[in-house]
């Protein structure tokens, strides 16, 4: 399942990103961000206008991603 | 010691809004700017300090980063001071590296890439005062030892703070640091935390709790409104008091010295219709100035304006732009200068150019004295809806039409531009703080300085090379008409009335919007001047209330919103984008639009009749 996909409140695990091109520089700024595989995230929740950007925990710190940078963030249930 | 030797040279690194400028504001007595956000500091700063037992240290305040592959231009000026690759300095001595102690999974695996560097390196744990509020213990002792570096505990905000810091630097000059080969900084971070931080929640129990209503879907974009609408509202209203104590203060000091000046005729023109006119009618504007800044400070610091930027992302997005562009925007009503220059913390070059191209549309504070002006003079003072101050609702409509007119440009360069590949976000959301008084009385004070610097500057010396260009040459004998039709500044504004004229501008207006290319506050006090020389005794208001139709009152308030009226904006845009070409672009699509709108607002107002 992709970050973007789950449910507002609800917690995950990255499993990995993606790269969507060559360096992906979103992608690569995601792993500095500590997207990164066993990470724990949560959707915390989202944008007023069609539901985007989203409002991401991860670590202590919350991001605000857009829908499509959310995508590349593959996530499983947490263990 | 020897007291030749070079000071120390020591660099503030770090992830951005660990309190990097704080520390530096804190150690050399500096004002850089500190508020609450990421990407505050875009340039390399230098200052000094000595400690107590008077050792000398020259200390730099760098952007913030979160890694040193960098990804925007701040960033990279981060990374070439770092590897010395900055052009003319050197490695610094010792890098003294800042992480905010409430954020150390994420601060700490940049401090483990910077320790790669293999540098002499401190870690100061800043904002251990935060830290120990929301109950994380940090175990200082076990970090050093697995780190290999000293490290510190730190409070920027609070004198004293750096205490444990500077006798660090006075023990010894920390070895180059050594890190362990390994790979993967991200789990050397987990285990560093599971040995030595304890940590009872993720986050500030608080911050989730305003996060929950200022983020709200709905309630979070009314509140946005809100706040938006009450700073105007308060511009207008609160100001009108001490405007009028100023105006007041001016009037009778201008008499006074007038009256000491009577054997004196050319002189005493020259204090009365030149500068008292001229600087008074610029000086009244102050308060307004002060008021809209101490809702800017108190936005700044408190973490509201990254939430704002994520409510309008997507908005923003839809115009070619970034969520990331709304706090530049938003330093752009203060002043475009600095809202070009905040730019540099947006990644993409493509949403930096549109926001840098948009930025002199959003109503500058330089502004605001010309827009009072108008309004002042020809919208009633009247409460609409109950609430509202009529002038106030006009004033934000103006603000308004400004931004609107930006997201019209920035779809149209979003329309136009050829690379469509996409654009990121990626935007850190701080925790929340409460401004303190004490540091936005001192931004408060800073900005009043810069304002009468300007006033005391170039305003009062375009007033006098106005008044002179508006006295001399004298007029002829026999001459009917006010002596100033016979002056230079007389001819230029009768011969630019003959451009203008469309527009529905007099004369008078377009000698004042000549020295408004220097400052646009001094529009003002031109048309001030230029009316005391006309012969004209009332206050500028009354003039242009009696003198002028709402037409064209109306017409330059929509020049104003375009007008590229200010130079130093423009050769800040020459040095951000390195080009000529993005300056006259700017330059002629500011002044087609504005001439455009002036024309359609004339003929448009006269057809219905004002
Ligand atoms: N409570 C607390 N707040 C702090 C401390 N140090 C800094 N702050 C606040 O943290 C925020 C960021 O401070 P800055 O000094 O601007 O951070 P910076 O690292 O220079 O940020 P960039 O220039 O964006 O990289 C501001 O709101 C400061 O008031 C501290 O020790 N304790
Ligand atoms: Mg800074």
């Amino acid at each position: 399942m992709r970050l973007s996909e789950l449910d507002q409140g609800l917690s995950a695990v990255v499993q990995e990103v993606e790269d969507l091109t060559e360096k992906d520089p979103i992608s690569r700024r995601l792993r500095d961000y500590g997207f990164v595989s066993g990470e724990p995230v949560r959707l915390v929740g989202r944008g007023p206008i069609g539901a985007d950007p989203l409002l991401v925990q991860v670590g202590y710190t919350r991001f605000a991603l857009r829908r499509n940078e959310a995508a590349r963030i593959i996530v499983g249930e947490p263990a | 010691m020897s007291e030749a030797a070079l000071p120390m040279r020591l660099a503030l690194v770090g992830s951005p809004n660990c309190g990097k400028t704080a520390l530096f504001n804190l150690l050399t007595g500096g004002r850089q700017k500190v508020a609450n956000y990421a990407g505050v500091t875009v340039e390399r700063k230098e200052g000094r300090f000595s400690t107590p037992s008077g050792r000398h240290y020259l200390l730099l305040d760098l952007p913030g980063a979160y890694s040193l592959d960098a990804a925007s231009p701040d960033e990279i000026i981060t990374r070439k001071v770092c590897l010395g690759e900055f052009p003319g300095e050197s490695v610094p001595d010792l890098i003294v590296c800042v992480a905010d102690a409430t954020n150390l999974r994420l601060h700490l695996r940049f401090v483990l890439e910077v320790r790669k560097l293999g540098r002499p390196m401190v870690l100061a744990l800043n904002m251990s005062d935060a830290a120990r509020r929301r109950g994380i213990r940090i175990d200082v002792d076990k970090l050093q030892a697995r780190l290999g570096i000293p490290v510190v505990e730190t409070v920027a905000v609070r004198h004293g703070g750096a205490a444990e810091l500077t006798r660090c630097l006075e023990r010894e000059v920390p070895a180059a640091a050594v890190a362990e080969d390994s790979s993967d900084l991200h789990s050397q971070v987990r285990e560093l935390i599971a040995e030595a931080v304890s940590m009872p929640r993720r986050t500030a129990e608080i911050d989730d709790a305003i996060d929950r209503i200022v983020l709200h879907p709905a309630l979070g974009l009314v509140l946005l409104a809100a706040i938006m609408f009450l700073i105007f509202q308060a511009v207008f209203s609160w100001a009108e008091p001490l405007m009028e104590a100023i105006e007041i203060g001016v009037a009778h000091l201008g008499t006074w010295v007038g009256g000491a000046l009577t054997s004196m005729p050319m002189l005493q023109s020259l204090v009365v219709d030149g500068i008292f006119a001229g600087i008074g009618s610029v000086l009244v504007f102050l308060p307004q100035i002060l008021i809209l800044f101490l809702f800017i400070l108190a936005l700044e610091e408190s973490g509201y304006l990254p939430r704002a930027a994520f409510l309008l992302d997507r908005l923003m997005l839809g115009a070619g732009l970034t969520g990331r562009s709304f706090i530049p925007l938003l330093s752009s009503f203060a002043c475009a200068i600095p809202g070009i220059m905040a730019t540099r913390s947006i990644q993409d070059p493509r949403d930096r150019l549109t926001t840098i191209l948009i930025a002199p549309l959003m109503t500058c504070s330089a502004r605001l004295p010309v827009y009072a002006l108008l309004i002042a003079a020809f919208i009633p003072q009247r409460t609409v809806a109950g609430i509202f101050n009529l002038q106030g609702v006009v004033l934000f409509s103006l603000y308004v039409a400004g931004i609107v007119s930006a997201l019209a440009v920035a779809w149209v360069i979003k329309l136009l531009r050829k690379d469509k590949s996409e654009h990121a976000l990626l935007m850190e959301l701080p925790s929340y703080r409460v401004p303190h008084v004490r540091d936005i009385a001192i931004g408060l004070w800073e900005r009043a300085n810069i304002f009468l610097k300007r006033v005391g500057g170039i305003i009062l010396s375009l007033t006098i090379i106005l008044w002179f260009l508006s006295t001399f040459p004298a007029p002829p004998a026999g001459a009917t008409e006010p002596a100033i039709n016979y002056s230079f500044a007389g001819q230029l504004g009768h011969l630019l009335h003959l451009v203008f004229a469309p527009l529905g501008f007099n004369w008078q207006i377009c000698i004042a919007l000549v020295p408004g290319l220097a400052a646009r506050e001094v529009a003002v006090s031109s048309l001030a001047t230029v009316y005391a020389l006309s012969g004209h005794e009332e206050g500028l208001q009354a003039i242009v209330a009696s003198q002028w139709t709402l037409a064209t009152a109306l017409s330059l308030l929509a020049w104003y919103v375009f007008a590229p009226m200010c130079i130093s904006t423009l050769a800040t845009v020459r040095r951000e984008t390195n080009s000529w070409r993005q300056v006259w672009i700017m330059a002629v699509y500011l002044f087609a639009l504005a001439y455009v709108a002036s024309l359609l607002t004339y003929q448009i107002a006269r057809v219905l009749g004002s």
